[in-house]
């Protein structure tokens, strides 16, 4: 597109204490265009954006709208001169429903019954079907972000921001999601996307500005460029996808069998008739958009959630009524989500998170006390092995980075020489290197003879490292399938589809 | 015993008078709570309230200048918990603990030399021939004028909450002060806006308690009202129409219990004095086992402190 220009940004920097969120960056966007900002995590990407929103200040630089200087000091004024923004992690609330939840977003609502009324014809317009009454706590999260991108509709935007949109849709939901936003560009309206799916923005996107550190590193055309040259320029270096090892399938070594529980998470989504089984050497990938019962399966997995003893069987023992610390006894040794307050305890030290989880199968613990050189060498021993970078054993699990810290947590779990491994996530939020170093080290510890369940909601992740393949939809466990001769669509289907909404386009038609 | 002594028209009249400090208490932690925050020093507020509105009604002679009075010192001992929970970012349980300690500290020190003093009366709203009329002219229309002042801000409260923009965004606010942040609301301002609020209710109802209820002054007046008003707001299920019940049915076995002791019940005294805050136990019980509806309904920040991260 060589039409006029909408946005220019010129030489933004913002700096935090310590970090260079943004160094010099510049970029244009024309009237109507769709332009990818690519980058790992920590790129700058978030900052970038939430300047061009109004909620951060840059320290120095200055942004043209249509020729008019553009500082916005509020969401409110960037709103109001026609920028809006579909945030990563929903700006939702989940107790009001989908009308009111709209009206926040908005500057001057109308009365909720005109309201409701307009967000019905916007929604079927675009092709994205809500029903204003619902409450948002009970959809999808695909119809969430229906709720987000319709409330950014009502207002007209000439500037459409996207924060990784589609990572908790399946294919199928991506499908209807491009269609709208081409749709949207047809119109006029410019679209500032931001992701790291290559692929994705490959078919949607007509430019793209890649962020590493901060700083521009490169402009591409991205139906031009092959997804490797656009990772590599994301990365700033060569990739190497995860090897394997062939390995002989054993016994089976975790069995379940139509395991129901109720989730004790509020809004949360029980697990019905779950049933699998997982041989030594094999990785068994189970996907699913979040919130179908991923945390559920993992706390029933773990043995935080407990059921009836033969609904769970370790090495043929039925161990469903186990708690954590008898299953961790038993073999099965579980890594969960959420890294801060779930997997670590964020203000204790490595050293005493390393004990947390390893005491009993390390033999960390004598007569009742705490064998600290022993403890200290299996910390050393993790953060050695897994190239956790951090000051030393003794800092905080709060003072590392997201990715270190998850490589800490995912080495502590591998090195107690387990039977069953289990992972909620592993690489969420995690840059591509390490990333590819803790898929290698599950990989390996299959291969040694352990049973892998790995939960994950990134697709190509599951594709690459699993063996068998199965999808959680709403607490329900799909058969699972050898990885081999899989398709996209036919994974999307798995997956629940576009969730009952693969209605017509029909402002396109 | 003697319950024929139990005039019901009378009974119903004086406990729509005893609910009249937890309610309007109750109303105002309402609001607090469904902005996300936890004040636990509800007690503290409307023992000042009482005895800033007795000194204050006692000087000008005015009840209403009073419960003004009453309200302003609630709302002003409301905003050193505001400070310190907002901006220094304290524990919110601890502080309003600590608040409750302070306030009936300092209420016993400020009304120093004023025991034993009447305040000015507060009279019954003149309804003239309605007030007449055989038991629901002695039930509904023979009250003061804060009776009915405190059942119209239960409608208040309800429609702003459930109606109007500010409603709105106080809930947002308290279901999830993140987002409303993102979406460039001042989650701290709008906090501050209702601890005030809360603290202006609660002083107004300790104020009640002084001038009409008992009326005047001793240490400690409101003996455990706040924290029934506490246990209110959770048994309404942060409902304003229920809280109306739920003030109802405390100030009701309140002047049971007193009515019961003057017919001679067989049932010692103290466990009849009990038996209000025994409920509240109770109740605070039921409601937070039966784990799905009315946790459901808490504001999803409650007690959580919020502090912007850019």
């Amino acid at each position: 597109m060589t039409g006029e220009i909408l946005l220019d940004i010129n030489g933004i920097s913002k700096s935090y204490p310590g970090v260079k969120a943004n160094e010099d960056v510049s970029f244009k966007i024309g009237v109507g265009e769709v332009h990818a900002l690519l980058g790992e995590n920590g790129a700058g990407k978030s900052t970038l954006v939430k300047m061009i929103y109004g909620l951060v200040k840059p320290d120095e630089g200055r942004m043209t709208l249509r020729g008019k200087a553009f500082a916005p000091t509020a969401p409110s004024m960037a709103r109001e001169l026609g920028v809006a923004m579909v945030f990563q992690h929903f700006s939702l609330f989940e107790a009001l429903n989908v009308a009111e939840n709209v009206a926040l977003g908005m500057e001057n609502p109308p009365p909720m019954r005109e309201l409701a009324a307009r967000i019905r014809a916007v929604s079927e317009e675009y092709g994205l079907p809500l029903d204003p009454s619902r409450m948002v706590g009970d959809l999808s999260a695909g119809e969430r972000q229906r709720v987000e991108i319709v409330r950014c509709l009502l207002q007209d935007p000439k500037l459409l921001i996207m924060d990784e949109p589609t990572s908790v849709l399946t294919p199928q939901e991506v499908e209807i999601l491009f269609r709208t936003l081409r749709q949207l560009s047809a119109e006029g309206t410019a679209i500032l996307y931001i992701s790291h799916k290559l692929e994705e923005i490959r078919t949607l996107c007509d430019a793209a500005t890649i962020l590493r550190r901060g700083k521009v590193v490169g402009t591409a055309d991205p139906k031009q460029s092959t997804a490797r040259e656009l990772a590599e320029l994301m990365v700033g270096a060569t990739l190497t996808p995860p090897e394997r090892k062939a390995a002989d399938k054993g016994e089976v070594v975790l069995g379940v069998t139509d395991l129901s529980v109720d989730s004790p998470i509020p809004f949360g989504t029980s697990l019905k008739n779950v049933s699998f089984t997982v041989a030594r050497g094999e990785v068994l990938g189970i996907a699913g958009v979040a919130g179908n019962g991923q945390d559920e399966l993992l706390l029933a997995l773990s043995g935080e959630l407990k059921s009836a003893p033969d609904k769970v069987r370790l090495n043929g023992h039925a161990a469903g009524d186990y708690g954590p610390s008898e299953r961790r006894n038993a073999g099965l040794v579980a890594a969960p989500e959420d890294r801060y307050g779930h997997a670590a305890a964020p203000d204790m030290s490595l050293v005493e998170n390393a004990f947390l989880s390893g005491y009993l199968r390390r033999n960390l613990s004598n007569k009742g006390f705490i064998d600290w050189p022993a403890t200290r060498a299996f910390a050393d021993e993790v953060i050695a092995t897994y190239d956790v970078r951090t000051p030393g054993n003794h800092v905080a699990a709060r003072a590392l980075s997201g990715g270190n810290l998850q490589k800490f947590l995912i080495g502590r779990e591998l090195d107690q020489t387990p039977e069953v491994i289990v992972i909620n996530q592993p690489t969420w939020g995690v840059d591509a290197a390490a990333a590819a170093a803790i898929r290698q080290a599950i990989l390996n510890r299959a291969a040694e003879g352990a049973g892998v369940v790995v939960i994950s909601q990134d697709l190509d992740e599951l594709l690459e490292i699993a063996d068998m393949f199965a999808v959680l939809n709403e607490g329900r466990l799909s058969k699972p399938r050898p990885v081999k001769g899989l398709t996209i669509d036919e994974i999307g289907l798995m997956m629940g589809g576009a969730h009952g909404m693969e209605v017509a386009h029909h402002a396109e038609a | 015993m003697d319950f024929g002594s139990i005039n019901p028209a009378v009974l119903i009249a004086s406990l729509m008078v005893a609910a009249v400090p937890i309610m309007l208490a109750a109303l105002g932690e309402l609001i607090v709570e469904k902005s996300g925050v936890l004040n636990l020093g509800v007690e503290g507020m409307m023992i000042i309230g009482a005895i800033a509105g007795f000194i204050v009604a006692v000087n000008t002679g005015s009840p209403v200048i009073g419960f003004i009075g009453g309200a302003v010192a609630g709302a002003a001992l409301s905003l050193v918990f505001a400070f310190l929970t907002q901006f220094l970012l304290t524990n919110q349980v601890a502080t309003g603990l600590a608040l409750t300690l302070f306030g009936l500290g300092l209420s016993s020190l400020a009304g120093q030399g004023y025991n034993g003093i009447k305040p000015p009366p507060t009279n019954a709203v003149p309804f003239g021939p309605l007030a007449d009329i055989p038991f629901l002219g002695r039930v509904l229309f023979a009250h003061d004028w804060m009776v009915y002042f405190s059942i119209l801000m239960v409608a208040v409260t309800w429609y702003v909450l459930k109606s109007t923009r500010l409603g709105l965004i106080i809930r947002a606010v308290g279901e999830n002060h993140e987002a409303a942040h993102s979406l460039g609301y001042k989650v701290t301002r709008v906090r501050i806006g209702c601890i005030m609020f809360g603290g202006a209710m609660a002083g107004m109802g300790g104020a009640y308690i002084s001038l009409v209820r008992v009326p005047q002054w001793v240490d400690g007046i409101t003996s455990g009202a706040g924290w029934i008003a506490l246990a209110i707001v959770v048994f309404a299920s942060w409902r304003p129409w229920r809280v109306l019940i739920g003030a109802y049915l405390f100030g009701g076995i309140t002047v049971l219990q007193l009515n019961l002791q003057a017919a001679g019940s067989a049932i010692p005294v103290e466990y009849l004095s009990m038996a209000p805050y025994l409920v509240t136990i109770l109740v605070l019980v039921i409601m937070s086992s039966g784990r799905g509806k009315a946790s459901l309904n808490a504001p999803a920040s409650l007690g959580q402190n919020f502090h912007a991260s850019h």
